[in-house]
């Protein structure tokens, strides 16, 4: 059962909301860095962003947490996460640390919570940190809310309102954890905002060691294979995409897709109806199951704008909207639209795309 | 081999409508069917069952009309299926659901031992990824999620080595059982379900237990009660008032339809221009 529908009749009104007085040691914001392989997550600067204000509100301090291997690369996620907001940083390095594991990290990152008893946790949700979360928050014994689209304090009690989509993006519901500490919550990559990075901030680290050796650990990585990024698509962090629905009708359709993508150096998406038909890849499927996107130009091919669709891509700049049904919900938030059949308009849109972005070429 | 399969019935989220004037969810009519994610999970249970024997137990926590769910997933060719109903758990979140589901298991484990669990990477109404990792964390099983292939399975060693998809590659992780499985969507293609095993699975007894028979002493460790988590609100996203500018197509050809948009939209975000050309 989720936390979404069945909670839904009794409100948190007719339970005390006063908090435990020995929860109320827990204090400051925390954002768990996801450091892996060297690189962090940029959705980790986004929730820093997003924990700079919370603390603000709540008049507390903002911690990044970095768990890694000893070396420059994390000492240098710690100073950036300085950078990007955080006023300290809490860091546990260790070589048994190289590779994410679910028992090491959880097992840095719940010592940490014990020791120094944050009253927010926040968290990407990303395939490292909903692992980790999930793991972390039960064995904490405390709340956990996924995918959260909006964050705020409830100034009252100095709660954590998390706000989510709920039946698949139709609802929005209000979260709220009661008398259990830190309050956790995972945010997609792409819902907020990237903030300004800010060099001349610095500030302390608290370094803690790994309570845990190699020999602990019962899993071990035997490899690594990374991505190749040429043929990985990157929706979330596309500047354009072009994306198709059911009413391309047929597999053989989503070339004009394709070609469309290519002129304009877009990426491809899809719906999740197209995704299960088998005629794109799960990696480009946009929306509530999908992903999160924020380019500055969408264009919505065939794709009627179901909210479970909608969801992921309403924060795009610039949505163009190709549908022959007039009534479609997409033409109730898109910014341009052509009511017409995809297969003719997309081909004379590829074509118009090509030659004005030549004589674009030609001038400058 | 023993394996647990976890799965859960939930409305189909791509038939929910929310009433244009009420802003509420009109549930009439939205069928209900098993989590498509738990389905993956079933059939990579399936195919060890396939290669290396033995059992595949389900459960599903949910109210008495989840049995339907139970059914069609024994219609696949599971042997077992025990569904755990109570109106305590009424209100479960997360952490409540995994404290459920992690007690069924250990009473599951006292006829039979259990070397594999699996779930679905998340549901399709929840959303979170949350349970999976929670049994896992539990029943002090390791935890793999986004399985995205099994390269081999060990029993005598009882050794697992699996490829795990991270963000920005594959990790191939070699675990010890008993371990706790969520499978990546596409992982393989479920299977039809054979006229024999549909005769079956309807005759077939399922287990219904309550929370007592579930092993839950402690009620306050379920339902509500259990749940950190509490929906303070709920409530329609906000309508976006500005609706789409329409490009008028009376009698025009689809040329002049994608010129005069492309004209407009370089108009109006001539730094789109220049993100396309760099």
């Amino acid at each position: 059962m989720s936390d979404a529908p069945q909670a839904v009749k009794k409100p948190a009104g007719r339970r005390k909301l006063e908090l435990d007085p020995r929860l109320a040691a827990y204090k400051g914001v925390w954002v768990f860095v996801e450091l892996e392989r060297g690189a962090v997550h940029p959705v980790s600067w986004e929730l820093l962003g997003e924990g700079r204000r919370l603390a603000d509100m709540l008049g507390v301090e903002l911690g990044g947490v970095v768990i890694g291997p000893p070396g420059e690369e994390t000492r240098h996620a710690c100073r950036d996460a300085m950078h990007y907001g955080a006023d300290l940083c809490y860091l546990v390095a260790d070589a048994v640390l190289s590779n994410y594991r679910n028992e090491s990290y959880t097992k840095a990152l719940t010592d940490l919570v014990n020791a120094f008893q944050p009253e927010i946790l926040l968290l990407g949700a990303t395939t490292l940190g909903r692992d980790l979360a999930g793991s972390v928050a039960t064995t904490l014994q405390t709340g956990l809310t996924a995918d959260c689209t909006e964050l705020n304090i409830d100034m009252e009690n100095r709660s954590l309102a998390a706000t989510r989509p709920t039946f698949g993006g139709s609802l929005l519901c209000t979260i709220v954890t009661l008398n259990y500490r830190p309050q956790m919550a995972t945010v997609r990559p792409r819902v907020m905002h990237m903030p300004a990075r800010d060099a001349s901030r610095q500030g302390r680290v608290i370094e803690s060691p790994l309570n845990m050796i190699e020999t602990d650990i019962v899993t071990k990585v035997l490899e690594y294979i990374p991505d190749n990024l040429q043929d990985k698509p990157q929706l979330p962090f596309a500047d354009i995409i072009v994306s198709g629905g059911r009413g391309m009708k047929r597999k053989e359709n989503f070339q004009l897709i394709w070609d469309l993508a290519k002129v304009l150096g877009a990426e491809v998406g899809a719906t999740r109806p197209v995704v299960q038909a088998g005629w794109v890849d799960v990696e480009r499927q946009v929306g509530q199951s999908g992903k999160t996107v924020r380019p500055k130009l969408y264009i919505a091919a065939g794709i009627s704008g179901a909210v479970q669709h909608r969801v992921g891509m309403e924060a795009s700049d610039v949505i163009i909207a190709i549908n022959e049904d007039p009534n479609a919900p997409i033409f109730d938030f898109a910014t341009y639209g052509i009511v017409g059949n995809a297969m003719q308009i997309l081909p004379a849109l590829t074509e118009a795309f090509r030659q004005q972005l030549a004589v674009a070429r030609l001038a400058g | 081999m023993h394996t647990v399969v976890c799965i859960k019935q939930v409305p189909d989220s791509s038939q929910i409508r929310v009433h244009p004037v009420t802003n509420t969810i009109m549930r009439q009519g939205v069928p209900a069917i098993i989590n498509p994610y738990d389905l993956y999970s079933l059939e990579e249970a399936l195919q060890l069952k396939d290669r290396f024997g033995g059992r595949v137990t389900l459960l599903c926590m949910g109210p008495p009309q989840a049995e339907a769910a139970l059914r069609k997933a024994l219609s696949y060719g599971a042997d077992d299926a025990i569904l755990i109903t109570d109106r305590a758990f009424a209100g479960s979140d997360t952490l409540a659901t995994s404290f459920a589901l992690a007690s069924a298991i250990r009473q599951i484990q006292k006829d039979m031992p259990v070397d594999l669990v699996f779930t679905g990477k998340q549901t399709i109404d929840g959303d979170t990824a949350q349970v999976g990792p929670g049994v896992a964390k539990r029943l002090d099983m390791q935890l793999l999620t986004y399985v995205s292939k099994i390269e081999t399975l060990d029993t005598d060693k009882r050794e697992i080595v699996v490829q795990r998809r991270a963000e920005g590659g594959v990790q191939v992780l070699r675990t010890q059982l008993p371990c706790l499985i969520t499978t990546m969507e596409g992982i393989n293609d479920i299977r039809y379900a054979t006229m024999a095993n549909m005769f079956r699975a309807a005759r077939h007894p399922l287990k219904v237990w309550d929370s007592k028979t579930a092993g839950i002493e402690d009620p306050v460790k379920i339902g509500l009660k259990g749940s950190p988590t509490v929906v303070s609100k709920v409530f329609a996203p906000q309508p976006k008032t500005q609706k789409a500018e329409l490009i008028d197509c009376e009698g025009r050809r689809p040329n002049d339809l994608a010129v005069t948009l492309v004209t407009k939209l370089f108009t109006h975000r001539p730094d789109l221009r220049q993100s396309i050309n760099s």
